[in-house]
């Protein structure tokens, strides 16, 4: 055993050794440490630098409140983890940590140097610093906060872990395995609740478990003998699933709550592999009773942080559970009764103890007990400083004036290697406000205490502000049991001792002879804001806690603020002269400790992110060598690139082909709505700009749909494939969204229509053959069918079988060239295509992507919603106002159409750009000007489509132009961040206007 | 996260639905008879209110049916979930 490790217990099992590593220097503990308890047996209390002055800081408590020992795990580039707890980590084998924020090492840091300059460094330092000259940003300011801001490494490389989610439903959820939520899980399970009871440690029994002062007993048993005999009944209770290493993150409305388990964070690094590291809870529970416990206090006064200086109550859980002495020789400084029990302890095992308390006498049992252990108590009397910069050597003490404002006396200098401080007790309600609880302030001990109204959850224990033994018993029993409508429990009738505190007294700031000014008080250990950056916001202004808060930093840490808000509470209080209860708290949101991103997402990462949708041809688009695009969640084919074209290569060749001879787009993403009913033509009427009542059967018509505000929401070709049925077609990426706008209007604004919408996206795929050629094609695939242009004008549809298949043939053309598209069952899809594919070879058919597709219809001036639109632009401001029914009173949108706001004559509007040089191509986005000298000079338009077009051999592109319909023949500018680009505005429509080509 | 009960499908979690917003504002018959500014009322205006609100919902993952409810925004109480076209309930 090591010096420091001086008994034994039965929370750590000291037959087990474990090695682990430090800053790269080996140590041991054993299997039950915690990464803080075993680097404490090691007297090793300097464990990292603060984040603003560097200053040597130590272990300071024993849990998730945790603001100093905060280290970084592991260091491989996949599986390292930053800003984790050390109080938190349970050992194992191979464990490799490090401290954080120093340099060159934690023993000595060059960023020391903030502390000596500290007084230059004051709250609001860089808001105040950072301003001027406006030069220094970019070189100077920027990289130097970049520096030094951020705790830790982030890991470079993706994580390998597994992560999990995991949904789950109970009757009664009970947060926190300490003695009310065992109490309260007991009562609920016994009584055929299905019960869920998580604790965020490794084993239940909260601060009871090692409590074994003779002070506390219940039914005649020490209080922590009667705890371990309650855990091993719940054990063999059936209907309680009890959950350890599972901390609860947000308790959202109507009991929605997430909690995170950690499965394989404590396991030896060669028996992790493969297992789950996390898993997130989404559990919905009927009744959620909330145990979480309280928070030990610090006390503020000046150079609090020196290592060595930690919680009264951890200084007892490291000795009791974990058997390890944080000092030798400990002195006590407490305004309460509680760190009183951690005194006894330390005298028990013959540790050398004094107690330096702030209060004039205490009459409590456990008080009592102290003295007559004969332990040094100095009432009345306050730390005014510390000294020891790696770790505490001593400490200085004055008595107090009469009223605690202030220190008479003679400075008194104790040595120690440990002080133990208590300031009293924060119930943890952060639950409670996450749902949407309120709080009530008690100044009797100075808590936030929960104000119960919530049917659906009960706060019990301390959490509940219920800070004696025999009240958390009491209360916990009763509160359960009218909260599940209980009448008899066996805790009815026990009978519980405790000692009883009587005398109270805190002060948030305590005094010094040194001025303030020059003093180091902490508040926030982890963001280095002390009472004196509290003050100095006050006295610039900030009134409000969320801003002083936001100024100073304090409580903005990872551990947010879980030690620092009430003393910010309290100081800005005193300070301003107004109630503590007045003031309202910081918000507390969610989670409660830091989650990882590993466990938010769960399963959803790699191919998991997203759903991918595939085509039915999409194994042909692979072996054929084409790159994706993603559309939506679709995979299409981009372009089909031959030995090492790239996109533009590529492309060139495959518009060429398109209009030479052949080409194949698989145009099975389309959004396909199947729509049946007898007022299908009226209810087409409605929601398209143009007229569908006289549109033939076997006819196809484009159709352009708007939103009620007049703004294009998408378009497609629809077709009449009888009296009551048609075959709706919607852009790729809109098609969900178009189905469910008809949905919503066929349901709540005209349920009278007899109309029925199924989505068919799924069923078809699509080959969509286009060229000079294409007819050609397609008679070799149907020979028995009349493809001539009176039998099988443009735009209309045939049925037609191929291999006894049946299929739909629609004479439709997104590029201007004679062009079918072939709709048959997904199952059939691929061969469709190798069909097509076959009958096209003697024709070179070429099958092209997504990019050709848009040079194509850009060639010929066809829009693409969503990127020459962008929800501003109405049909007239595209020039399509041919579409646009004059005769039908009403379409969704219309009224919009003549609003102030859209009949505007500057409105952007679509236009055609040419490029003066014909080779230079636009970018996609760029802004347009009309005049260069201009200052500051203003944008009249952004481009949305631009190509080299491979068949005008020049430079095409569309874009929008304030009132460009009135500047055709117009020079216009194009400003690139080398060179300005002079563009002439033109017709849209580049190529075969007369549309000759459709019957070609 | 809200337990929404559908009108069609019973309780089931918020994950399924879809808010559409303000309920009762109904679509004017005869829109090219009102004055931008009482298109604009119809269009654009909505109350959003801390407290009791009447929503529209679509059970979006699940029946697709739109139906109301009437919330309290303020604290996420659902006072009352009723079918299109059934006059709201006075809460």
């Amino acid at each position: 055993m090591t010096k420091y490790r001086i008994s034994k217990t039965r929370f750590v099992d000291q037959t087990k050794n474990i090695s682990f590593t430090f800053d790269g220097k080996a140590y041991h503990g054993f299997e039950g440490d915690t990464l803080a308890s075993a680097l404490l047996s090691n007297g090793v209390h300097l464990v990292g630098r603060s984040f603003k002055y560097h200053r040597p800081r130590g272990i300071m408590s024993c849990g998730s409140e945790e603001p100093n020992a905060i280290c970084q795990i592991n260091d491989n580039t996949d599986l390292t983890e930053p800003n984790v707890r050390a109080t938190e980590i349970e050992l194992y084998d191979g464990l490799r940590a490090s401290s954080q924020n120093c340099w060159p090492s934690l023993s000595f840091d060059i960023g020391g140097i903030n502390n000596l300059i500290s007084s230059f460094i004051p709250a609001g330092f860089y808001y105040k610093t950072f301003m001027w000259p406006k030069g220094f940003w970019k070189k100077i300011y920027e990289p130097l906060i970049r520096m030094s801001a951020g705790l830790g490494k982030s890991p470079t490389q993706p994580d390998p872990d597994i992560y999990d989610h995991k949904h789950e439903y109970c009757d009664v959820l009970v947060i926190g395995g300490g003695i009310s939520g065992i109490i309260s899980a007991k009562i609920a399970a016994k009584n055929n609740l299905k019960t869920i009871l998580i604790e965020d440690k490794n084993i239940l029994g909260g601060s009871t478990i090692y409590q074994n002062n003779k002070n506390f007993i219940i039914d005649n048993q020490k209080s922590n003998e009667w705890l371990m005999n309650e855990i091993s009944e719940l054990e063999k209770l059936d209907n309680l699933k009890i959950k350890t290493r599972t901390s609860l993150a947000a308790f959202h409305s109507y009991n929605y709550l997430l909690a995170k388990e950690n499965i394989s964070d404590h396991l030896p690094l060669n028996k992790k592999n493969g297992s789950i590291r996390q898993r997130l809870w989404k559990i919905r529970a009927d009744k959620v009773i909330v145990a979480t416990g309280a928070i030990e206090r610090p006390l503020v006064f000046h150079n609090n942080d020196r290592p060595g200086i930690i919680l009264a109550n951890s200084v007892k859980k490291y000795l009791d559970f974990y058997g390890v002495a944080t000092g030798l020789n400990n002195i006590i400084f407490t305004n309460n009764d509680s760190a009183y029990e951690s005194a006894v302890s330390l005298f028990e095992k013959g540790i050398s103890v004094k107690i330096v308390d702030i209060r004039k006498k205490s009459s409590s049992s456990i008080v009592k007990n102290a003295e007559e252990l004969g332990i040094e108590i100095y009432w009345h009397s306050t730390v005014v400083n510390t000294f020891g910069y790696k770790k505490i050597k001593s400490i200085e003490i004055m008595n107090l004036s009469e009223d605690g404002s202030n220190v008479t006396g003679n400075k008194n200098k104790i040595q120690c290697d440990c002080l133990a401080i208590s300031g009293g007790w924060t119930p943890m309600v952060h639950m409670h406000t996450q749902s949407g609880g309120k709080l009530d302030f008690r100044d009797i001990d100075q808590v936030f205490v929960p104000i119960e109204k919530s049917e659906n959850h009960i706060n019990v224990g301390s959490c509940n502000g219920d800070f004696e033994l025999k009240e958390i018993v009491k209360n916990t029993n009763n509160k359960v049991k009218k909260f599940l409508n209980i009448n008899e429990d066996s805790l009815d009738k026990i009978s519980v001792l405790c000692s009883k505190e009587l005398e109270k007294k805190n002060i948030w700031l305590l005094p010094n002879t040194i001025t303030e000014g020059k003093t180091k008080s902490f508040i926030d250990f982890q963001n280095d804001s002390t009472a004196k950056d509290i003050k100095l916001a006050l006295r610039e202004g900030f009134k409000s806690i969320e801003h002083v808060k936001r100024y100073t930093t304090t409580g903005m840490a990872t551990d947010q603020g879980k030690l620092s808000n009430m003393h910010a509470l309290g100081i800005i209080a005193e300070t301003a002269g107004v109630k503590m209860g007045t003031l309202g708290t910081t918000t507390f949101r969610p989670p409660f400790t830091p989650l990882t991103f590993g466990a938010i997402v769960g399963r959803s990462v790699g191919k998991f992110f997203d759903v991918m949708r595939k085509t039915s041809i999409h194994e042909w688009h692979i072996r054929n060598n084409a790159k994706f695009e993603n559309v939506g969640q679709w995979k299409r084919p981009w372009y089909y690139p031959i030995n090492n074209e790239n996109l533009h290569e590529a492309v060139q060749r495959e518009s060429k082909a398109a209009r030479d001879s052949a080409g194949i787009l698989d145009a099975s993403t389309l959004g396909k709505i199947d729509i049946q009913g007898s007022d299908a033509s009226e209810f087409l009427n409605r929601v398209y700009t143009n007229a569908w009542s006289k549109l033939g059967i076997g006819k196809c018509r484009y159709g352009l749909m708007l939103n009620e505000d007049g703004m294009v929401y998408d378009d497609g070709v629809t077709t009449r494939l009888g009296e009551n049925h048609y075959l709706m077609t919607t852009t790729t990426g809109g098609a969900a969204n178009v189905l469910s706008k008809l949905e919503d209007y066929l349901q709540t604004e005209w349920p009278e229509l007899d109309v029925y919408l199924t989505s068919v996206t799924d069923h078809y795929s699509t080959a969509s053959i286009c060229g000079p050629n294409s007819k050609k094609i397609l008679k070799k695939l149907f020979p028995n069918k009349d493809f001539s242009d009176v039998a099988f004008p443009h735009m209309s549809y045939q049925d037609a079988k191929i291999d006894k298949i049946e299929c739909r043939i629609m004479r439709i053309s997104f590029t201007g060239e004679l062009s079918y598209e072939i709709n048959i069952e997904s199952r059939y899809g691929k061969s469709l295509w190798e069909s097509c594919i076959e009958a096209g070879e003697e024709y070179k058919i070429t099958p092209y992507g997504t990019e050709t597709m848009h040079l194509l219809r850009a060639e010929k001036g066809f829009i693409i919603v969503g990127q020459d639109t962008d929800g501003t632009m109405t049909p007239i401001d595209l020039q399509m106002d041919w579409i646009v029914s004059k005769k039908k009173y009403d379409f969704i949108g219309k009224r919009s159409l003549y609003r102030s706001d859209t009949i505007r004559e500057d409105r952007k509007q679509l236009v055609g750009l040419l490029t003066d040089d014909p080779n230079e191509i636009l970018e996609e986005g760029a802004q347009i000007v009309s005049e260069l000298d201009k200052k500051p000079v203003e944008m009249i338009g952004h481009v949305t489509s631009s190509y080299f077009s491979p068949n005008l051999n020049k430079s095409i592109a569309l874009a929008v132009v304030k009132g460009g319909k009135k500047l055709k023949g117009q020079k216009l500018f194009i400003p690139m961040e080398n060179k300005n680009i002079n563009v002439t505005v033109s017709d849209f429509i580049f190529l075969d206007k007369e549309n000759k080509r459709i019957n070609a | 996260m809200f337990v929404i009960n559908c009108p069609y499908c019973g309780e089931r979690d918020q994950s399924e639905f879809s808010c559409g917003g303000e309920a009762h504002i109904v679509r004017p018959k005869q829109p090219t008879e009102l004055s931008d500014d009482e298109w604009a009322e119809y269009l654009f205006m909505r109350k959003n209110i801390k407290g009791v609100q009447f929503e529209r919902w679509n059970h979006a993952h699940g029946c697709r049916k739109w139906f109301n409810m009437v919330r309290d925004t303020s604290n996420d109480k659902i006072h009352a979930v009723y079918k299109m076209g059934e006059k709201p309930p006075v809460i």
